[in-house]
């Protein structure tokens, strides 16, 4: 293993550089808001103002003005550039954000959604202009049944708690078709969730009844047959779970819940664990989303477009919402309205991130059966090769066992040294590594989940653990006060957040 | 694979720290019966070359709003993106970048959100904007439920010239979350009665403009009502060109305004993905959905930006949120503000004068034209023609001329007799010859 990166050289003793007339430091440049370099009568953008015509805006003209500030081609360059330098990406480094699944992004996903015939298509033509892009739904449609033995899959959702949100709605659906939405309005949901489950279930009205995982991290069939009762409508369970465990239960689980007359919804945040190895609908479960941008690899973007379809049991296929695609003789129809079926109807325009189902279908392509299977396995194996390095310093919540794509630490380990998760988090950051997921989930005091993805090579996961041990030792030594002024070597240091959130500025206002 | 850096090498030293004999011994948890040991019904990987051909294959079974003459809208329009707007999106800090949980190495991202916010909040005259949504549609569904929280009621009113699948989404959320929604039948005229509908048991009224069928609506006197009654206005628009032109919601005293920004430096891609527009006034700041990026400074003392307010939000409040949302638009947002700094006010305003100029001299046109009525006095680059016989099967014979004509309206609103409405959006796009195109199209078709 790597002790130091063989380019290392030692650096004289640190200290903060002296400030420089432009507040630059060589490449890390500094850049003022698009509002105290734009000018209103600039613009980048050449357009011929129209021949005379007589306006029909009905009296409604914009009279004051906008106030908004363009900038022209070059300065548009410069300001966009300058301010993606001052980012962290995959790309850059690896990015073990644990539960988020930063994995690469291949570039012939990007050409290939700039197509025309898939970026130059609008969502209401003629259904015979854009057959190519209905079939490329039902392939996609296809791809994820196969990998996940379920009946139905519902496209249209734009992100995973999008996803849940039509998972509980195709529940709560079903349910009133039972004639029991009276009675069945609690959704059985374990404390290592992700934020997003109860937030959807409150959303829709359930309420939330917390069910306790064991000792070992995983939720029991004892706990869940305790928590079940005839008021139960569905429970929500991550698998792998949030702490990086797969719910060893969750066939028995799955039984007793349907025994209840519930429904078993599946969080699929984590299905990159296991694409290609299990398939979800042999467990036993009714809903399950499936985050294209994680699972999949589109893009996250700083923030999305996400794509989150749900597949479905046959038992709640009949309750998806609309549009979905039929095939009909040689063509395909897509069916845009609940009138006469049993959908719950529709929860956004149109018909689903497009832009997102042509990068993931791309990536399904290249890795085929065999390569899908292979990513969860290097996934998996990656982040038992950091659990298994990384053991002897850093502790573990519950036990060292294998885990799946992401391994959970806790900061137990760094008792008695004044120094917290945040803390190690940020020091990290000097070493220039993104940050692991932290504290979360909460069922981990000051958990520490990292999630290496099958894209790092052993050279880079040797680098990373050898930095991590390094910071370790550090932190057992007593360097506390390094690690609270950390991070040093960023474009900016610990931002003062209760500042922010006491006296919100959430927009330029001049001066 | 090409995407895979571990070679079987590595996977054996790797096992071999782990203490494992085998990768299986990794996935001793999952139930036996549920491996899979049988290869799925999948083809195998493919080379980036047959990747391409696969893909091109589905692509080219689609026509291309570049190969025709293209008049489609009803929500999404097709505009001309800068080529700069598309290469800074693909900067790798951008594009692979995870939403700016760590602030300190995600400035670039927090500082354009914080510049997109204030871009929103100027547009449609309100002040604040958060960091986006998913697209207008789910923005609108939100505002709905804001609108409950804020009032303590659970009664939308929806406007009859709203776009149906808005009203769809709303009636969606609402029917599954218990609320009451009233919607009004679809309203071609602009002429319905919103002020007869407002109560004091109404949350929300909720106005499109320009509205579906693309009348430009004066909002002020419903502004009035509303808050007369405690009831708040939630002003929504499709086309956000449009507010180059037009007097926005926030000018007529709208509470909440929601929209789609896909027209401003997105591509149509079939529908998706696109960006939610959320804006609001300040007192609402705390019942607002989604992530906000807020000014502060680091331990320098230096200006920075960071992720805020975050008390309100499903990672911290979980049941208790303002919204479930967690990733939003971020890329799509990022396309919207890079476009509409290259435009600046001067180019948006000179943009939306084109859009309504091509509209304009396309009722010219089709004025002309014998069995197709002009429905709108007013518009902006979208109106609504009654066309002797079903839209739909004209629509249908224009594409089989080279010409996307438009949306039918039954296409949204069927089985309202409403098929013989057609609803056509010219833009900067479309050229004198395509307006020809159209006219000689219709009048073959007809």
């Amino acid at each position: 293993m790597l002790d130091q990166p063989t380019h290392f050289v030692a650096a004289p003793d640190e200290e903060t550089p002296p400030a420089t007339f432009t507040g630059n430091r060589g490449l890390d440049q500094e850049e003022p808001l698009l509002f105290e370099i734009g000018r209103l009568d600039v613009t980048g953008v050449d357009i011929d103002e129209p021949e005379p015509f007589t306006p029909r805006l009905g009296g409604l003209e914009r009279v004051d003005p906008i106030g908004l500030p363009g900038l022209c081609e070059p300065e548009a360059m410069r300001h966009y550039v300058r301010l993606s330098r001052k980012n962290y990406s995959i790309d850059a480094g690896l990015y073990p954000l644990g539960s988020c699944t930063m994995k690469h992004n291949p570039r012939l996903n990007e050409k290939l959604a700039r197509l025309e015939g898939f970026a130059d298509i609008h969502p209401l033509q003629p259904q015979s202009t854009i057959q190519g892009a209905l079939a490329l739904m039902e392939e996609l449609a296809r791809w994820l049944l196969a990998l996940t033995n379920m009946s139905a899959v519902a496209l249209s959702p734009k992100a995973g708690a999008h996803g849940e949100l039509c998972g509980l709605m195709t529940i709560k659906t079903a349910i009133a078709a039972r004639g029991e939405a009276a009675t069945r309005n609690v959704v059985l949901i374990p404390q290592s969730a992700h934020g997003t489950n109860p937030a959807s279930a409150a959303l829709l009205g359930f309420s939330v009844r917390v069910v306790a995982a064991g000792d070992d991290g995983i939720v029991h069939a004892d706990a869940v047959r305790a928590a079940l009762g005839p008021d139960v409508a569905a429970i929500m369970l991550t698998n792998p779970n949030t702490c990086g465990l797969f719910e060893r239960d969750i066939v028995e689980i799955a039984r007793l819940v349907r025994e209840e007359g519930g429904y078993f919804y599946c969080d699929g945040a984590n299905f990159n664990a296991i694409a290609g190895v299990a398939r979800p609908g042999d467990f036993g479960i009714d809903a399950m989303h499936i985050n294209l941008h994680k699972t999949f690899s589109t893009p996250h973007g700083g923030g999305g477009p996400g794509s989150g379809p749900v597949v479905l049991s046959e038992r709640l296929a009949p309750y998806a919402p609309v549009p979905f695609v039929l095939r009909e003789g040689a063509g395909i129809r897509l069916v845009e309205h609940a009138e006469g079926t049993e959908s719950f109807g529709r929860m956004t325009a149109f018909h689903g991130q497009m832009g997102m189902f042509t990068r993931a279908m791309a990536y399904m392509f290249s890795h085929g059966a065999d390569g899908l299977r292979q990513a969860s396995r290097d996934a998996v194996l990656s982040a038992n090769y950091i659990r298994a390095s990384l053991r002897d310093v850093m502790t573990q919540p519950f036990g060292d066992r294998p885990c799946m794509h992401e391994v959970l630490f806790d900061d137990a380990w760094l008792r008695g040294t004044g120094i917290t998760t945040l803390d190690f988090a940020k020091a990290m950051i000097d070493e220039g590594y993104h940050p692991m997921t932290i504290y979360f989930p909460l069922v981990a005091h000051g958990a520490m989940l990292i999630e290496p993805t099958e894209s790092e090579s052993k050279a880079s996961l040797d680098l990373f653990i050898a930095t991590l041990r390094d910071l370790g030792e550090r932190a057992l030594r007593g360097e506390a006060e390094a690690f609270h002024q950390a991070p040093r070597h960023a474009p900016r240091r610990r931002l003062d957040e209760t500042l922010a959130a006491r006296k919100p500025v959430l927009r330029w206002r001049g001066g | 694979m090409r995407y895979h850096p571990l070679t079987d090498a590595d996977r054996s030293e790797m096992l071999a720290k782990i203490g494992a004999a085998g990768v299986e011994e990794l996935f001793a948890d999952m139930p036996a019966e549920a491996l899979l040991h049988d290869a799925l019904d999948l083809p195998r990987g493919k080379s980036e070359l047959e990747v391409e051909r696969v893909m091109s294959a589905f692509a080219a079974r689609n026509i291309a709003a570049s190969r025709a003459p293209f008049f489609v809208g009803a929500g999404a329009y097709r505009h001309h993106v800068p080529a700069s707007v598309d290469h800074l999106i693909q900067r790798s800090e951008f594009l692979t970048s995870y939403t700016p949980y760590q602030p300190e190495i995600s400035q670039g991202t927090l500082q354009y959100l914080f510049e997109f916010q204030t871009q929103v909040a100027l547009l449609t005259g309100m002040e604040v904007a958060n960091a986006s949504m998913y697209d207008g549609s789910t923005a609108c569904a939100e505002a709905v439920l804001m609108a409950h929280r804020l009032t303590k009621r659970r009664k939308a009113i929806l406007s009859g010239g709203l776009h149906p699948h808005y009203a769809d989404v709303v009636r969606t959320v609402s029917k599954l979350a218990d609320d009451d929604v009233v919607s009004l039948a679809p309203d071609v005229y602009a002429q319905e009665n919103l002020l007869d509908a407002i109560d004091a048991g109404v949350s929300c009224v909720v106005v499109q403009s320009p509205d579906f069928f693309g009348n430009p609506r004066d909002l002020r006197a419903l502004a009035q009502a509303c808050h007369r009654c405690g009831a708040l206005l939630i002003g929504v628009f499709t086309e956000a060109v449009s507010l180059g032109l037009l007097t926005p919601p926030g000018a007529f005293g709208a509470d909440i305004v929601v929209g789609e920004g896909q027209s401003i430096g997105n591509a149509l891609a079939f529908g998706g993905p696109y960006v939610g527009l959320f804006a609001t006034r300040e007192e609402f700041l705390r019942q607002m959905p989604g992530r906000v990026s807020g000014e502060t400074v680091d331990a320098d003392g230096r200006r920075a930006y960071v992720l805020t307010l975050s008390a309100r939000e499903q990672h911290i409040r979980r049941d208790k949120a303002t919204s479930n949302i967690c990733t939003n638009s971020g890329l799509c947002a990022l396309a919207f503000t890079i476009h509409l700094s290259l435009l600046g006010e001067t180019g948006l305003r000179r943009l939306a004068r084109v859009n309504h100029a091509s509209a304009v001299l396309l009722a010219e046109a089709l004025a002309r034209v014998a069995n197709v009525e002009m429905l709108n006095d007013a518009f902006f680059n979208e109106f609504t023609l009654r066309v002797t016989g079903d839209a739909a099967e004209i629509v249908e014979k224009m594409a089989a001329r080279g010409v996307l004509a438009g949306v039918p309206v039954s296409r949204l609103l069927p089985r309202l007799g409403l098929d013989d409405l057609l609803l056509v959006a010219s833009t900067e796009t479309n050229t004198a010859e395509d307006r020809a195109a159209f006219v000689a199209a219709l009048e073959g078709a007809l």
